[in-house]
């Protein structure tokens, strides 16, 4: 379990006053906040240690004891454990009163549990929450899974949660499930989940939007003189005529074969299949002959 | 869909242990819209986040009024320009593909 400097997090000495600190976090708070970082990681994990050293250094008993005990946070385990004995006060017991932190307890570092125990949340008004926190989440799918509707159930704070996934639905695309975020505090509602879609692709096409692109292979002959080629697409296996004359590259749409529109049953995007032609390679010398006078003939 | 459930200004400045007129700023500022039924004001509950998130801008970041309209007006810049980033995104994975197909 590493050291947390939470004096270095804050970017202030070990002098600093109880206005510097509240200073330093409301400087670095505004520009990490998750409410100014949507959907920033990295600014949320940030705010979180923010808060972590905020709660330690703004409370001075908490401040005392990480001052005295910081980097030897073992030895404060076991300072404790002995004023834990009979006749011993509980520090625990001082620190947040029982109140619901901002942040589920799962947001404070081992290192913070070390040092003050399980409970966050310190004095003020922020203690007396409304509404829960919302939790966000990714969902990772395959493309072809994606393409039909799909059931799943997902485990979100040891509740199972039966959720539904319309076909079609985008890479990176959230849903909302309300209620399933945090608990709320003082007999609020509970914040919400979001589930942010991560779609990855299995299938031999691609995909934009609502439509679907790939490409097949087609002999000479067949683009010469025109013929029929199968392809497999996300329903099945699909004759495509190829007419005569088809260069290297045409472009055909398959109209409605494409990906299904999320929430509207029954409509789909186009299928756009692009012809490669190959050429033949180890030609015979009869077949030589005859490209060869194909060419004579131009 | 939307959640028009009614929530009482009184009830949740004191949940939240702020002044009434905070509520009010908000929405003279267009921030919050409330509606008034017999004396008691009311916002519904599709707004419960945005003024939620306002309180937090105005208590624990000292962020004032000014302040957290501007900041309203590029949050809704940047969750468009998020959306089209994802969108443009899956869009170029077939160029992508198409580049990884040709090495």
């Amino acid at each position: 379990m590493a050291f947390i400097d939470y004096y270095e997090i804050l970017g202030i000495n070990k002098n600093a006053s109880a206005d510097d600190i509240k200073k330093a976090y409301r400087k670095l708070a505004r520009k990490h906040h998750p409410d100014l970082n949507p959907n920033d990681k990295e600014a949320n994990k940030k705010f979180q240690q923010l808060n972590e050293a905020n709660e330690v250094l703004s409370d001075p008993e908490k401040r005392k004891k990480y001052d005295q005990y910081g980097k030897d946070w073992e030895h404060a385990d076991q300072y404790e454990k002995a004023r834990q004995q009979p006749g011993g006060g509980n520090y625990r017991s001082s620190a947040g009163g029982g109140q619901e932190s901002d942040f589920g307890d799962d947001d404070f570092s081992s290192f913070f549990h070390s040092m003050f125990g399980g409970q966050g949340g310190s004095g003020g008004r922020r203690q007396s929450k409304y509404r829960g926190q919302d939790y966000n989440a990714e969902l990772k799918l395959n493309l072809t899974d994606a393409y039909t509707t799909q059931q799943q159930t997902l485990t979100v704070n040891g509740k199972n949660v039966r959720i539904t996934i319309p076909a079609g639905v985008e890479n990176g695309q959230v849903i909302k499930l309300k209620g399933y975020g945090a608990p709320g505090g003082n007999g609020g509602p509970a914040g919400d989940l979001f589930i942010t879609f991560v779609i990855n692709n299995d299938a031999k096409m691609k995909r934009a939007g609502n439509d679907l692109f790939m490409d097949t292979d087609i002999d000479l002959y067949a683009a010469v003189l025109g013929g029929e080629t199968t392809i497999e697409t996300m329903s099945g296996k699909l004759k495509l005529k190829v007419t005569p004359g088809t260069q290297n590259g045409t472009q055909v749409r398959l109209k409605g074969k494409g990906f299904p529109l999320y929430k509207k049953e029954g409509e789909f995007g186009d299928l756009f299949v692009v012809f490669n032609v190959k050429l033949p390679v180890n030609l015979t010398d009869k077949q030589k002959e005859l490209f060869t006078q194909l060419a004579a003939l131009k | 869909m939307e959640n028009n459930e009614l929530i009482p200004v009184y009830h949740f400045c004191v949940t939240h242990k702020i002044e009434l007129s905070f509520i009010e700023s908000l929405q003279q500022y267009g921030l919050v819209e409330t509606t008034t039924i017999e004396d008691q004001s009311y916002f519904t509950e599709s707004q419960l986040s945005a003024v939620e998130k306002f309180v937090r801008l105005y208590y624990d970041l000292d962020i004032n009024l000014e302040g957290i309209e501007a900041i309203g007006y590029l949050l809704e810049k940047l969750k468009d320009i998020q959306a089209r980033n994802i969108e443009l995104q899956n869009r170029l994975g077939i160029y992508e593909n198409k580049k990884e197909d040709l090495q």
